[in-house]
């Protein structure tokens, strides 16, 4: 039996905060990325892939990637802690989410940096 | 004391059917499942973003698969989906400031929400995708 309170202590603040930075980074990468797409107008293979190898635009890529695994895991946790009761299954679908969003994340750097 | 606090019965109805949702709850829902389905999708976005990236070869395939009839559909209800969690999220950030809270405002907003994205949504899927 656990004899603290869980409410009215921050627990979970920081998790709270992430989420924000998280989006506001990626809404700042998706107005940049719609910009870009706007202004080249990629039409074959060499002016789309030069967007990415661009070295400001990969860096930025990276740290979309990067919020968007953290957020992704902030958000389906959160799914999972109001609608899955059962703490076994609760557990499961915690890990194999955090599973999945790791192996996400190597592919992604894989994909950006193999280019 | 705090603990008899968290224990008091609290009124519920959960006759489902008799609760008709707001604007601003619908958008509430639809910020919880666009980020699912989004999640859902990862795997497929991730591989066009690959096959995109790789060769001329996989950016061709990359172009065939887009090209389909029904991945174009399901690219389209993703883009909506993102413009949705998009502008909902900015509306919530501006909520956290305790700009709009009021119930005027609120629905205001929610509505702005709606229309921004799916003119967003059309735009962008007739750039893109038509």
């Amino acid at each position: 039996m656990v004899n603290r309170i869980l409410v009215g202590a921050h627990y979970g603040l920081k998790d709270w905060i992430i989420q924000r930075a998280t989006a506001i980074v990626m809404a700042v990468y998706t107005v940049i990325f719609l910009v870009v797409i706007g202004a080249v107008g990629p039409n074959s293979f060499e002016s789309w892939r030069g967007i990415f190898t661009n070295g400001f635009m990969k860096f930025a890529t990276f740290l979309f990637f990067v919020s968007l695994f953290y957020h992704v895991w902030i958000g389906i946790r959160d799914i999972w802690m109001d609608y899955v009761k059962p703490d076994g299954l609760r557990l499961l679908m915690m890990i194999a989410t955090a599973t999945v969003l790791v192996g996400y994340a190597g592919w992604a750097i894989q994909i950006l940096w193999r280019m | 004391m705090a603990e008899m606090a968290i224990k008091k019965k609290r009124p519920k109805n959960l006759d489902l059917p008799s609760i008709r949702l707001p604007l601003p709850g619908i958008l509430s829902i639809l910020h919880r499942v666009s980020g699912a389905a989004l999640f859902l999708l990862l795997p497929f976005l991730l591989w066009l973003f690959q096959s995109s990236l790789t060769s001329p070869e996989t950016f061709t395939s990359f172009q065939q698969v887009v090209g389909h009839p029904l991945s174009k559909i399901v690219l389209l209800g993703l883009i909506w989906f993102y413009m949705h969690h998009f502008c909902a999220g900015i509306r919530y950030l501006l909520l956290d400031l305790h700009k709009g809270i009021d119930l005027e405002s609120a629905r205001l907003s929610s509505k702005i929400v709606f229309a921004v994205s799916i003119a967003l949504t059309l735009i962008v899927g007739a750039k893109v995708l038509w």
